[in-house]
């Protein structure tokens, strides 16, 4: 691939990008206008709060401005990493949010881990040996796992292995007032980890097994199989040097689409677990009506998967050698 | 006319039926069915009205066949009732984002062009947000109600249809018989909605159990969060006070029973959508050796 012909990809690609990160601010700031009430009363529920020091207040943040002016303080904070105050916690959305992040992220990344694994292992050979006996089990299971609602998943686990079974912990990071440090906590937090992370991983695995299961069948038509075949260099190394290969690289491309799926799997499982996580802050939030809260964790969501998007579409380009720039459809 | 379309659809169904997905789906749904006509006539009891004292929390016995709740209350007779809401979120939500899907897909494949790019990349936009936190967003903003929950689902669904209508109409506006009638003078308007239309109908088909299985699992996932209408009984709103009231290992029927109804409901619907999409690819009768 020639260097400036990147550039100018990579340029087109990132200015797309900063529309769509401006249309969803835009949606997102519209959005929270929509809600009924005054935020301010919101703010502070005490009614010994009288007009004067509410009006102080709304001058303070700006709300007496026109919705322009507002709009444009807001992208101006923004861009500043200022997502507002949380009205329950007292303090920057940015720093709640932070907190929670690496929670998150063991979660979340241990979940995918695994399911990448077993899912195109399993969705690989289902797709090799399509029309068989274990194609259609491995289909119909990973169809099942990726229909049950992971929270489904997750109060069956639960119920089993925490309250019929008291094997695990009924939810939370650690064991509370432990006073574990170093390995210890280390080893009870990945206790406190196996529930929730096994409900994330049925379901990310069922989309896995599908989607690679399509995308192997669609590579055994192709050409460059037959020929490989027709070479005699034997079936194992055609499933593993020819279409594998080719086959994961739709499944690469479906992160973005994948993560904005998955989003929503961590909300249900942390949910139930209490895994103090951003899903778990989501549901707070929405619970204690936080809205600059759920503002600022809708757009960090939002913005999450537009920025994955971005370096999967620019990195992928290097890894599929057949993708020529500028062609529109791909 | 109307007797091929009867014929046809006896085909689909004799289809579906062969289909090994498809025979379940097919009497999962159709067991669904007949619980959310029949039970009225039956059961005809308020699921809400709290119930004496002394039944609170009781196991499941003759009496109570899957025991009651934290109020007393029959468990059996909120699951029955509750699959009525939950079918009808479910489809009503499924129809509106067909409708909005299939539209933005036709005019998009249909004109091309400048038209495509703009309503492809208000799709795109749309699949790029991510779905469930919209809703959530959407439904804490708008506050509980069983027609909030329908708009907000709905709202969220529809893009993936738009994408599969589109490519499909692609393909067939290129064939002669279109091409035909634009010769002799027909609208864009009869092109689409009498040539392009029957001929995407089963793709639609399709594509709207599909929908329709996803509505219903964003209503669960809504009103488990606490965001459904708490006036009504759902599955999704049971499992949330369940919950909520952590009397989980102790009454575990009070979980379990909703789990099992909307993990059916949806297995249902996901196996019928499985073999409905695969009937109706094109092929699928050559290749069965029909």
């Amino acid at each position: 691939m020639e260097f400036k012909e990147f550039i100018g990809f990579a340029s087109q690609k990132v200015i797309a990008t900063i529309i769509v990160i401006l249309a969803i601010t835009s949606v997102n700031f519209v959005m929270f206008r929509m809600a009924p009430g005054d935020p301010v009363r919101m703010m502070f529920k005490d009614p010994r709060i009288g007009a004067e020091e509410m009006q102080l207040v709304r001058e303070k943040f700006g709300l007496d401005k026109s919705m322009p002016v507002q709009f444009l303080t807001y992208i101006k904070e923004l861009s500043k990493g200022n997502l507002g105050t949380s009205f329950w916690q007292r303090r920057p959305v940015t720093e709640v949010i932070l907190d929670r992040l690496p929670n998150t992220l063991k979660l979340v990344l241990t979940a995918l881990c695994i399911a990448t694994i077993i899912g195109t292992l399993l969705g690989a050979m289902a797709g090799w040996k399509s029309g068989s006996r274990f194609d259609s089990t491995v289909m119909t299971l990973s169809l099942s796992a990726y229909s049950v609602p992971a929270f489904a998943m997750g109060m069956v686990l639960m119920l089993l292995f925490a309250y019929v079974f008291p094997v695990f912990p009924l939810g939370g990071i650690h064991t509370p007032a432990s006073g574990f440090t170093g390995f210890a906590l280390m080893k009870d937090t990945l206790w406190h980890l196996v529930l929730p992370a096994t409900s994330l991983t049925f379901w990310f695995t069922g989309e896995y097994v599908l989607l690679t299961r399509n995308s192997m069948i669609d590579v055994l038509d192709q050409d460059y199989i037959t020929t490989a075949r027709v070479k005699g260099i034997g079936e194992k190394q055609v499933l593993y040097k020819h279409a594998l290969r080719n086959a994961l690289l739709p499944v690469v491309t479906a992160t973005g689409i994948h993560i904005a799926f998955a989003i929503g799997g961590v909300i249900e499982a942390e949910t139930v677990f209490s895994w103090p996580g951003l899903g778990r802050l989501t549901y707070e939030a929405v619970l204690k009506r936080d809205y600059p809260l759920l503002q600022g964790i809708f757009l960090f969501f939002s913005l999450s998967i537009v920025v994955i998007n971005l370096i999967v579409d620019l990195t992928y380009r290097f890894i599929d050698p057949r993708i020529k720039l500028g062609d529109k459809d791909n | 006319m109307q007797k091929r379309n009867l014929k046809m659809t006896q085909e689909f169904f004799k289809l579906l039926w062969d289909h090994r997905m498809g025979k379940m789906g097919l009497i999962i749904l159709s067991l669904f069915l007949v619980i959310t006509f029949v039970t009225p006539l039956v059961k005809n009891v308020d699921p809400k009205k709290s119930g004496n004292v002394e039944d609170v929390l009781v196991p499941p016995s003759t009496k109570f066949w899957l025991g009651t709740d934290d109020l007393g209350r029959d468990v059996l007779t909120q699951i029955l009732y509750g699959a009525r809401i939950s079918l009808a979120v479910g489809c009503l939500a499924g129809l509106i984002s067909i409708t909005i899907g299939s539209l933005f897909g036709l005019f998009a494949g249909f004109y091309g062009g400048k038209i495509e790019e703009l309503l492809m990349r208000i799709v795109e936009f749309f699949m790029m947000l991510p779905g469930l936190p919209l809703m959530i967003v959407l439904a804490a903003i708008l506050g509980p109600s069983i027609w909030n929950t329908i708009f907000v689902v709905s709202l969220v669904n529809w893009p993936s249809t738009a994408r599969v209508v589109r490519s499909q109409v692609l393909s067939i506006k290129k064939r002669p018989f279109v091409e035909a009638s634009r010769c002799i003078g027909a609208g864009d308007i009869y092109l689409i909605f009498k040539l392009i239309l029957p001929n995407v109908i089963p793709i639609i088909f399709a594509q709207a159990v599909l929908m329709i299985t996803w509505s219903i699992y964003s209503e669960a996932v809504l009103s488990f969060l606490g965001l459904g209408d708490p006036t009504r009984v759902t599955w999704g709103t049971m499992l949330h006070f369940s919950f909520a009231s952590g009397s989980m290992g102790e009454a575990p029927w009070w979980v379990i029973s909703p789990i099992v109804g909307i993990v059916t409901l949806i297995l249902g619907f996901t196996f019928f959508a499985t073999a409905a999409s695969d009937i109706t690819k094109p092929g699928y009768r050559e290749k069965r050796g029909l």
